[in-house]
């Protein structure tokens, strides 16, 4: 049981978590966030086994790990 | 104060500022400041402190920052060359708000010029010297002694104002020996803390930041404002020098050791029934305009003669003080050339 | 469920203002929590220097000097003579360390000043717009290598933690990259092992980190990943070219 949370606001859509997931559940989005960017988002958070690689890799700390 | 003791300026000085307080000194060799630096290499650690002789002045300067960000009592000294290369750390030193004190021991330029005594740097000092809109507190001291009294009250000045205090010598003081009775050390330990400084101690909401970025203009044009402020009220650490000047119908002036020239003409003409007299600027930022103010008003002065070591400097905020009202003439030798008072005394003598 | 990944309580909660995918953010990261990871409460001051990171007196929840351009190790020093015993940090990039304060770099690592520098080297001018770097490759385009720098017109590229390695003063020096999760892992590592060397009080430790410029480089934040992997790193190879031992 894991899940991440994605502090959307700081999101700059920039994808680098999109790469690191190894389950590839992570995708940008088609909304935008107060400064314009396409946040990304998890599209099913039952996959999500905590290994934190996308908040390890995202420039903003834009993302909670929770296992 | 101790008994009088036959000094050379420089040791002096240093020793001086170690009284008043410096600990942390970083400089960089260059005629004829010299003994500043091999003094405190030897001094500092004695009381604690520290010296570096750094890489260039730039890095020298950018220490003082450094150690005055945290909290230290921090000076650096250099000559002419030295100090162009420090004109960036100084207007960063001015825009951070942060108290040092800088020695420049003047030599005559442009370019690497000579190592013989200058006042060529009196634009550099006190108009600024580096990149925008600051001023330092600016003395041109005359004597050893009164170079010793100044360097030890300059650190609290500095902290007082958060400003860099400048003491323009030249040559001549910082190589000349004199007797000097220098003043007991204060207790380092007993000043105010600075609440300001970057010393590790304070995290989250009250953290401290030292800086002169301030990308809004608004916000800039605020800490301008603060500046202006600031050097409106240095206005009370104006000082001067008259001497004779009260009957005098012809007013040298002249600082630093120019004036102690000048106050020799000045004898010499009163043996000649010449009616001169003497203005000493002793800080020349804040520039003592009203002392001038007040005796071109008078009817007895019949014109100003500005000496000093260079092609004409100080002479310009003497004409902005004087506003017009008498006229004010210029004498001046450079290249390391040091005027006579028999030179001063022909020179007036053609002029009146 | 517990947190597992939040943020270092030696980050503020200011927003970075970094471009999208720029590494800045991930470098800024390491660092806190590699401060953080040394635990005791030393106290930390921090330099900022002028390029991107400019602002990092924003960031760091931490006392921080800003510098003026390449003096931060110099700075450094003069905070080190007044603190000689809190966590003192200096961040620059490649203009800044490498260029206009090389002069500062060597000498602070030859008298072994004890801080850690964070060396952040993306091979361009990234505040100023992309101009050439000292460590821009050769045949990288730049607005002022247009062309794409020769060695025969701009020189070649500086190999900076190489330099600083042969001095007698630098106790640690390593190079790392932050294109993928096992390189970020690390580059966390031999932060952490620089401030080790800091608090051990062994003299100058820095870590140089190739990091990107999605930007000023025309790529994507992926595109800009594979360029540090499969072009820079052959430039600059990663790896630990000073280690006096703790």
């Amino acid at each position: 049981m894991a899940k991440v949370e994605f502090k959307e606001a700081l999101c700059k859509g920039c994808a680098l978590c999109v790469i690191a997931c190894p389950k590839k559940i992570i995708s940008v989005s088609d909304r935008s966030n107060e400064k314009g960017y396409f946040v990304a988002e998890v599209n099913d958070n039952s996959l999500c086994t905590g290994c934190a690689a996308c908040a390890t890799m995202c420039p903003d700390v834009v993302i909670d790990v929770y296992r | 104060m101790s008994e009088r003791i036959l000094m050379k300026g420089n040791e002096a000085i240093a020793e001086a500022a170690v009284r008043g307080g410096c600990r942390y000194f970083f400089g960089y060799p260059i005629t004829p400041q010299n003994e500043i630096p091999e003094y405190m290499a030897k001094r500092l650690p004695e009381v604690g402190g520290a010296f570096i002789q750094a890489e260039s002045e730039v890095a020298a300067i950018n220490m003082v920052y450094g150690a005055a960000g945290a909290g230290g009592r921090a000076m650096t000294s250099s000559s002419s060359p030295g100090i162009s290369l420090k004109q960036e750390g100084i207007s960063y030193i001015a825009g951070a708000e942060l108290p040092c004190v800088i020695v420049n021991m003047v030599r005559s330029g442009p370019g690497l010029g000579g190592i013989q005594p200058s006042q060529g740097d009196y634009f550099q000092s006190v108009k600024g010297g580096g990149h925008g809109d600051y001023r330092m507190l600016v003395y041109g001291p005359s004597s050893i002694q009164e170079a010793v009294n100044i360097i030890y009250k300059a650190f609290d000045k500095a902290d007082e104002y958060r400003i860099p205090v400048m003491i323009l010598g030249d040559g001549v003081l910082g190589q000349m020996m004199e007797p000097v009775a220098l003043p007991d050390a204060i207790d380092v330990s007993a000043l105010p803390k600075k609440e300001w400084a970057t010393d590790g101690t304070k995290s989250g909401a009250e953290r401290r930041i030292i800086n002169s970025l301030y990308i809004e203009a608004d916000v800039l044009e605020g800490m301008n404002n603060k500046f202006k402020a600031l050097y409106e009220k240095l206005k009370a650490e104006t000082a001067h020098e008259t001497y004779l000047a009260d009957d005098a119908e012809i007013i040298l002036t002249a600082f630093g050791i120019t004036a102690r020239i000048a106050k020799s003409a000045v004898d010499l003409l009163r043996e000649q029934c010449v009616k001169a007299g003497l203005i000493r600027p002793i800080t020349l930022y804040p520039f003592p305009s009203d002392v001038y103010a007040k005796y071109a008003a008078k009817k007895n002065v019949k014109k100003f003669v500005t000496l000093e070591l260079n092609l004409g400097q100080m002479v310009e905020d003497v004409r902005l003080a004087v506003n017009g009202k008498k006229p004010v003439e210029f004498y001046g030798r450079s290249g390391g050339n040091i005027m006579t008072p028999e030179e001063v005394v022909r020179e007036i003598l053609k002029r009146i | 469920m517990q947190q597992v990944f939040k943020k270092s309580s030696l980050l503020t909660d200011t927003p970075f203002h970094y471009c999208p995918g720029c590494t800045h953010g991930i470098a800024h990261r390491l660092t806190a929590e590699a401060i953080e990871e040394l635990g005791g409460n030393q106290g930390v001051i921090g330099i900022a220097p002028v390029g991107c990171a400019v602002f990092a007196y924003n960031y760091f929840n931490c006392d921080i000097q800003q510098a003026a351009h390449g003096r931060a190790p110099a700075v450094a020093t003069g905070i080190r003579r007044v603190c000689p015993d809190k966590i003192i940090f200096v961040y620059q990039g490649d203009g800044d360390l490498a260029s206009i304060g090389m002069a500062e770099t060597v000498h602070a690592a030859a008298r072994g000043e004890n801080i850690t520098v964070i060396f952040i080297n993306n091979a361009i001018y990234g505040m100023t717009g992309g101009q050439m770097a000292p460590t821009t490759l050769i045949g990288q385009k730049s607005t002022t290598s247009p062309a794409g720098r020769t060695a025969e017109l701009q020189g070649s590229p500086i190999r900076v933690s190489e330099m600083l390695a042969t001095l007698d003063g630098a106790a640690y020096i390593a190079r790392v990259s932050l294109h993928d999760l096992k390189s970020v892992i690390a580059a966390k590592k031999a932060i952490k092992k620089a401030f080790d060397y800091q608090v051990a009080k062994k003299g100058f430790s820095m870590v140089e980190v190739l990091s990107t410029c999605p930007t000023n480089w025309g790529m994507s934040s992926e595109a800009s990943m594979d360029y540090v992997k499969n072009e820079m790193t052959k430039v600059y190879p990663l790896g630990t070219f000073k280690e006096i031992g703790l």
